[in-house]
């Protein structure tokens, strides 16, 4: 039996019965009508964040890199005449950046989630990648974690002496360069967006304006709303970019990028609604039973005695003494937050400090979730999101929320009209996609949607995507090409790529 | 990780491409050359299976019938959304019966037969789409059914024979879309189940109401096959999960179905014969295959919820010195309803083609031959009840199934 079970047999068994029955041939449909449409594929390159650089789990890895949506469209685009696709690649799997061999606590390894914790963690290991290790050569990805639409455009972006390190040789705040970018850059001078230009891109994706809200979104709006100061030279590392420069850098970038006469996908803006580091925590996290709500009530009693005094004197509205007042009750409480909007009431007394309890309008950022509950460690009382507000930088309240937004919309409508303008160019609806992730996207063979960690399409890091969230990205993007540029390309099966590592 | 699928599931998955859900139609080289009809045919010990209350009508004092089929079949999948394709390898299957009549008086035959109609194999590509339902599945079963046929009259007969299952199963899957352990291995299940035995019975009733035709009636039971503390074995779990996770043992319980057949053999003339079969599987009895581990792994919830079906067979034959030629066709219903096709069981309405030839070498000794393509057509498919964290999903794609066969057998007659 065994002998005859042998595929030898089977494979002369079935010519003999195939050559009987044609029907024995029966591919599924193959669709042989995969082109590249108007496009040019021979020369890609990929210009933008750490969304296009493949920034996963609060990294950027090895693995995150091969699995970054413009190298997992390079691999569909080699289908159709595409070319060689180059990327910076990083030394490991690991993440972490080491400069002058020292490790960056601010560019730790990649987060896994410890399954016994239930909490994410950098994974263990030495991280081998020296960002004064420089590559050479001119790379496809041209996607820098941290940069802004007006970086892309920044002589000595990427200068390795800019990388001033401390005592320490940890990198200094003060620091003029991105390690990412210094990693690769092709002369101390150069910018990110004569670097990907200088390619000759016959076909690009632009994906830029991400950071030009996110870094103020991401540090609970405790940068600056720049708008209406077009003098970037004047910004804070975590401020909202004007919008009208914001529209002057993307010009540049459009401008260069197009320079040699390709055509592009421009990528638009999503909402930090649809993102989990901002809808993760809820603004009710804290459980308390009614023994515990009463003695936080009893410590409140002065403040709030002391709020409802000075709306008596009508220094405040009642609207914002009603506000401010702090009650707790048994089951789910609102947590307590700093709201810097609030009326300063600490010069009449110390202890009038701008705070509240959160509503259903701010967002507590994620990292909140491991301090929130927590005692302070030098007063035991003091417990964190109850006797002791947020602090700013861990919620965005409603006025951090409506600016933000209001500058992505303006991002967004200059994206549109970049794309609109130009038979060249076409935009992927990033903003519509991620919108319809909180109620899932069915990609055929699965399903992701934005729930933190179990969601499928967000890394750990609750901003940046997992590769399966990539994949979805790139399918969109060819779909984006299908229609504006007559292309039929091969998709990607989300089903087949990674979402979270467990320990 | 609650939701582990299941097992044994996948018995039923094993036949993917052959008509009846997942038993195999090969059970015997005459009947099928004959479209697999057999129920009021009494010219082979075939009849142990197909029909018991035809044994009495066997010629010979002592007959023993045996044959073999070498099967090949294969899955094709497709998902147009994502551009997902994979293709089933399945290794060959090789089913195999032996019957054996023996005459007590002009009125009673006594004899045995042996089948395995749940010889099989399915083997996706590793990791496939589909993966989180199945990578492969082997399942094998022996059926010995002893048994006895009395003529009641010169035109009525009726036979009996408990059936004794004896079968096991190993199957593999992935515990779900996305898990992976630390290198990136997706973390799987496999669950092997050894020696379930179980009970049926097979009983037959036959009428000659005219000489050139036979009526007969055969009624297979339902066999339940319970999987008791059998091995689970996870494999690439990440290490914070697998403590909570070990290996462990399950309960699954798996229906075969019970089926009624009604047949009509009609002797054209001395030479040529036509029969016709009438098949319905009691398949809504196979509700679900739900997997119990005896861990933190909790029971795996499988619906299946199938619907009754039926098939329905044609055939002829026709003698020719000492050659008997033999074609048929039969048309099999899908018992699965929409939304509840998953890849081992993703079939529709199938139709078989078949052919078959017997050469008489002496009046003691003949050889068979059989032939049989089945056809699926392609369809486009799902399954709707994939949990991912707690919300159901689906799995649908296209899919498109062929299986061929070619058989061999013997008969000897004292």
């Amino acid at each position: 039996m065994t002998l005859i079970n042998n595929r030898i047999t089977k494979l002369a068994a079935l010519t003999v019965l195939c050559a009987t029955f044609s029907a024995c041939d029966h591919d599924i449909d193959d669709d042989d009508s995969y082109n590249s449409g108007t496009v040019d594929f021979s020369k890609f390159v990929s210009l933008g964040d750490s969304l296009t650089a493949g920034y996963a789990d609060g990294a950027l890895s090895l693995f995150g890199q091969e699995n970054s949506f413009p190298n997992i469209l390079a691999q569909q685009f080699a289908q159709v005449g595409g070319g060689d696709f180059i990327q910076p690649l990083m030394n490991d799997d690991l993440g972490g950046l080491l400069i002058n061999g020292i490790e960056q606590p601010e560019f730790e390894n990649r987060l896994i989630l410890n399954g016994l914790t239930n909490s994410p963690e950098p994974i263990e290991g030495t991280p081998t990648t020296e960002v004064h290790s420089l590559l050479s050569g001119a790379f496809n990805n041209m996607g820098v974690p941290g940069a802004k639409s007006f970086h892309m455009l920044a002589a000595n972006y990427g200068n390795p002496a800019g990388l001033f390190t401390d005592s320490e040789g940890i990198l200094s705040e003060a620091a003029l360069a991105n390690p990412y970018f210094s990693r690769f850059v092709s002369t101390d001078a150069a910018s990110m967006v004569e670097d990907a230009a200088s390619q000759q891109p016959s076909f690009f994706t632009l994906w830029a304006g991400n950071n030009d809200t996110l870094s103020y979104a991401t540090t609970g709006g405790t940068g600056a709303d720049q708008t209406g100061n077009d003098d970037l030279s004047s910004y804070g590392s975590n401020d909202i970019t004007d919008p009208a420069a914001f529209a002057g850098a993307y010009q540049l970038l459009v401008d260069a990028m197009t320079s040699s006469g390709g055509k592009g996908v421009l990528i638009n803006l999503p909402d930090i609604s649809a993102i989990p580091f901002f809808t993760t925590v809820p603004y009710n996290a804290i459980s308390l039973t009614q023994e515990e709500a009463d003695a936080l009530n009893s410590a409140f009693i002065p403040y709030n005695e002391g709020v409802l005094a000075v709306a008596a004197l009508s220094l405040i509205t009642e609207e914002e003494a009603e506000r401010r007042i702090i009650a707790f009750s048994s089951g789910q409480n609102a947590i307590v937050i700093s709201d810097e909007s609030l009326t300063d009431l600490t010069f009449i007394n110390p202890d009038l400090s701008s705070m509240r309890q959160a509503t259903a309008d701010d967002l507590i950022l994620l990292p909140a979730s491991s301090t929130i509950g927590t005692a302070d460690e030098n007063d035991p009382t003091l417990i964190y999101g109850l006797s002791d507000p947020l602090v700013d930088g861990d919620v965005l309240i409603p006025s951090e929320i409506l600016a933000i937004d209001t500058a992505r919309q303006a991002y967004n409508a200059t994206i549109k009209s970049f794309a609109d303008e130009s038979e060249d160019l076409v935009l992927m609806d990033a903003a519509a996609l991620l919108d319809s992730l909180p109620d899932g996207i069915d990609y055929g063979t699965g399903y992701v949607d934005g729930t933190y960690a179990t969601g499928g399409a967000f890394s750990l890091d609750g901003v940046h995507l997992t590769a399966r969230g990539y994949a979805i990205i790139a399918n969109e993007i060819m779909i984006s090409i299908e229609n504006g540029f007559g292309a039929n390309l091969p998709a990607v099966d989300p089903g087949t790529f990674t979402t979270i590592f467990i320990k | 990780m609650k939701r582990i699928i299941l097992v044994t599931t996948s018995l039923c998955l094993a036949s993917t491409a052959f008509g009846g859900g997942y038993r195999l139609a090969l059970q015997g080289q005459k009947a099928l050359g004959m479209g697999h009809t057999g129920v009021a045919m009494t010219d082979s010990s075939e009849v142990v299976f197909f029909n018991p209350a035809g044994m009495p009508s066997l010629n010979s004092d002592l007959e023993i019938s045996g044959g073999i089929n070498l099967i090949q079949s294969e899955t094709e999948y497709q998902n147009e959304a994502s551009n997902a394709s994979a293709e089933s390898d399945n290794p060959i299957g090789t089913p195999l019966n032996l019957y054996l009549v023996k005459k007590f008086d002009d009125k009673i035959s006594y004899g045995v037969g042996l089948y395995t109609p749940y010889g099989n194999s399915v083997e996706w590509e590793k990791d496939w789409a589909g993966s989180h339902l199945v990578n492969d599945i082997e399942l094998k079963a022996i059926f010995i059914q002893p048994t006895i046929g009395y003529q009641i009259t010169d035109q009525y007969s009726v036979g009996f024979g408990p059936v004794y299952v004896t079968g096991s199963v190993e199957f593999n899957r992935n515990l779900s879309t996305s898990l992976i352990d630390g290198d990136g291995n997706k973390a799987n299940v496999t669950i092997e189940a050894s020696s379930i035995d179980a009970w049926g019975y097979n009983i037959g009733f036959m009428a000659e109401p005219a000489e050139q035709i036979t009526l007969g009636i055969s009624y297979r039971s339902k066999i339940d096959l319970e999987a008791n503390n059998e091995d689970a074995d996870f494999e690439n779990l990440p290490s914070s999960l697998a403590a909570a996770f070990p290996d462990t043992t399950f309960d699954a319980d798996l229906v075969l179905p019970a089926e009624l057949t009604l047949g009509l053999a009609y002797r054209l003339n001395e030479d040529t014969t036509l029969a016709f079969d009438f098949n319905r599987t009691y398949w809504s009895a196979y509700e679900n295959l739900d997997i119990s581990f005896d861990s933190a792994a909790g029971t795996s919830l499988n619906p299946r919820n199938y619907k009754d079906s039926n098939a329905y067979r044609f055939g002829i034959q026709h003698n020719i010195n000492q050659w008997v030629l033999r074609s048929g066709l039969y048309l099999d219903k899908s018992p699965v309803k929409s939304g509840y096709y998953t890849p081992e069981t993703a079939r529709n309405d199938s139709i078989g083609f078949t052919a078959g030839t017997t050469y008489k070498i002496s009046s003691a000794l003949e050889i068979d031959a059989s032939f049989l393509y089945l056809h699926l057509d392609e369809f486009e498919g799902g399954y709707d009840f994939v949990d991912q964290s707690g919300t159901l999903i689906s799995f649908t794609g296209d899919y498109k199934s062929s299986a061929i066969s070619l058989g061999a057998g013997a008969r000897y007659q004292f």
